[in-house]
């Protein structure tokens, strides 16, 4: 390994997650996300977790949050109808920080 | 309920204001209970960064001496980027680390540190649960009796939110509304490893040595800046910028920041590296204006991150020492108040005592400097032109100094007035 550009799975790939798999931390509308023209979260996600789908749906996989809360920050028209932290023990787990 | 089942304060959050409030109040011999949602301390936290040592000093002599630091800062620089130009400007000055005086700053890494001081707060008499998410507080008649936390109901005189930046505590408690997107910074970084001779070669560092980079010109024009701090056997390397300045420009902040990792300057000090980590986290932006009006509530007080403790001049980023502070503010708040009533009002008289506060009103004006939109593009761009003209030998004759400079300033589109402005609002530092 060197250092080179690194896409955001790749760099997802080297932190440690404890995903839950029964209750997403973060809840999108995709009705509401529709008629979002900015769409920010596209551009502000440091985990890239938001996306457009072949139809140019909003997709979202909360598996790989940062927990950061920018994405909470810049929702500008309420598509994010829950964010909260993970459950307890659940999410990233930062082993430098 | 019985009055053993109460303690008297209830601390949300293992960070270091969490753990200094906790460590404080135990060893006042208070019943303290920290709740941690990460399944151990420091696993959910980020920092840049580096801590500056007074703060952990005061929170008890020498403790720095055994804390889980990385190394000592004896190098700041601050580095401007310009195409594939790199301005560095280095101060080496011995006084921040004399011999026989705890040194000014340290890198530091959260998972390891946040640990060693939570571990300290339990050793002092702290209880700890990690794991474990607070999911609301408990209001009895006005007041803030205690938390729920899964299934349990847990009681205290105080409830403490030292839960970061996207305080969820502090706006259950009703004393802050959503963040604004113009007051916060994303931070995103990657932890490179590197062997540790290496990076004391590469920065012509002595064992234990560090150094510290501010970097200014790596965010497209973006206010914001980047981040290079040397830890023993790994780099911190990041940057910080609005988010709303991204949106703007529809850029992804990960493009961003892998083009300011691949910079020539950046990368010949990373080269042969692994990247082991990438994080990202909020950074509260707006300093003193941006603290929330009310900090307190009965039974309830906000510190650290959540209470918007952070100052950034450009130059440097304080945010773990103000939360230190923030935490011994609240545990002597706590432990002098004859009542719960008293606890609000007697933490912000203690953040002044600790000059948390007055420093963070000081600093205020950095925040208008900061606005300033040209710093982000054309001035590393002007002052990478400036030294570029300083040192070029040709054989030519070449012009004369004064109208080359403004040329200079011409061509970079910063016109007198911008820096008669920058002027006004640096007057007021």
């Amino acid at each position: 390994m060197s250092i080179d550009r690194m896409t955001a799975p790749g760099l997802l790939g080297l932190d440690s997650f404890t995903v839950d798999e029964e209750k997403a931390h973060i809840v999108v509308n995709k009705e509401i996300c529709a008629k979002c023209a900015e769409k920010p979260c596209l551009y502000v996600c440091p985990a890239v977790l938001y996306k457009l789908g072949k139809n140019g749906e909003l997709t979202f996989d909360y598996a790989g949050c940062l927990e950061c809360g920018t994405c909470r920050v810049m929702c500008k028209n309420k598509g994010i109808i829950k964010w909260e932290y993970p459950r307890g023990s659940f999410g990233v787990n930062f082993r430098c920080g | 309920m019985s009055g053993e089942d109460k303690f008297d304060a209830i601390v949300v959050g293992a960070g270091p204001a969490g753990s200094a409030c906790a460590y404080t109040l135990a060893k006042a011999g208070k019943e303290v209970l920290i709740i941690e949602r990460g399944d151990i301390p420091g696993r959910k936290n980020v920092t840049g960064g580096r801590l500056y040592t007074y703060a952990l000093d005061l929170l008890d002599e020498g403790l720095h001496e055994k804390a889980a630091l990385e190394r000592k800062v004896t190098h700041e620089q601050i580095m401007m980027l310009s195409g594939d130009r790199a301005v560095n400007i280095e101060l080496v000055n011995p006084a921040f680390n004399q011999e026989g005086s705890s040194p000014m700053s340290y890198t530091v890494l959260r998972a390891s540190f946040d640990k060693w001081l939570a571990n300290k707060a339990e050793k002092m008499g702290a209880a700890l649960v990690t794991g474990i998410k607070v999911d609301e507080l408990i209001e009895r008649d006005g007041k803030i009796v205690g938390v729920v936390a899964g299934e349990d109901q847990l009681f205290a005189d105080v409830v403490v939110a030292a839960d970061g930046v996207n305080s969820i505590m502090a706006q259950k408690a009703g004393l802050i509304p959503d963040l604004k997107m113009e007051n916060v910074g994303v931070g995103v970084k990657e932890i490179i490893e590197l062997p540790s001779k290496i990076i004391e070669e590469r920065f012509n560092l002595k064992e234990g040595e560090g150094a510290a980079r501010m970097l200014l010109g790596c965010t497209e024009g973006i206010h914001g800046g980047g981040f290079l701090y040397t830890n023993k056997e790994s780099i911190s390397l990041g940057c910080v910028f609005t988010p709303e300045g991204a949106a703007k420009k529809k850029k992804s902040i990960h493009e961003i920041f892998q083009d300011l990792k691949m910079h020539p300057a950046i990368y010949q000090l990373i080269e042969g590296g692994e990247t082991i980590e990438y994080s990202a986290h909020l950074v509260s932006e707006a300093g003193y204006r941006g603290i929330p009006k009310q900090l307190h509530r009965e039974g309830f007080v906000v510190l650290g991150d959540a209470a918007g403790f952070v100052i950034n001049t450009g130059y440097s980023i304080r945010g773990i020492d103000l939360a230190i502070l923030s935490g011994i503010a609240a545990a002597r708040a706590v432990i002098n108040a004859a009542k719960t009533a008293d606890v609000g009002p007697a933490y912000m008289e203690e953040l002044n005592k600790v000059r948390l506060m007055p420093t963070m009103n000081q600093t205020d004006p950095f925040f208008d400097v900061l606005e300033t939109p040209w710093l982000y593009d054309k001035a590393p761009n002007l002052a990478a032109d400036i030294f570029s003209y300083l040192f070029t030998v040709s054989g030519d004759v070449g012009g004369k100094m004064r109208p080359e400079l403004m040329g200079l300033l011409k061509k970079n589109g910063i016109s007198l007035w911008d820096l008669t402005k920058l002027g006004f609002k640096g007057a007021k530092l």
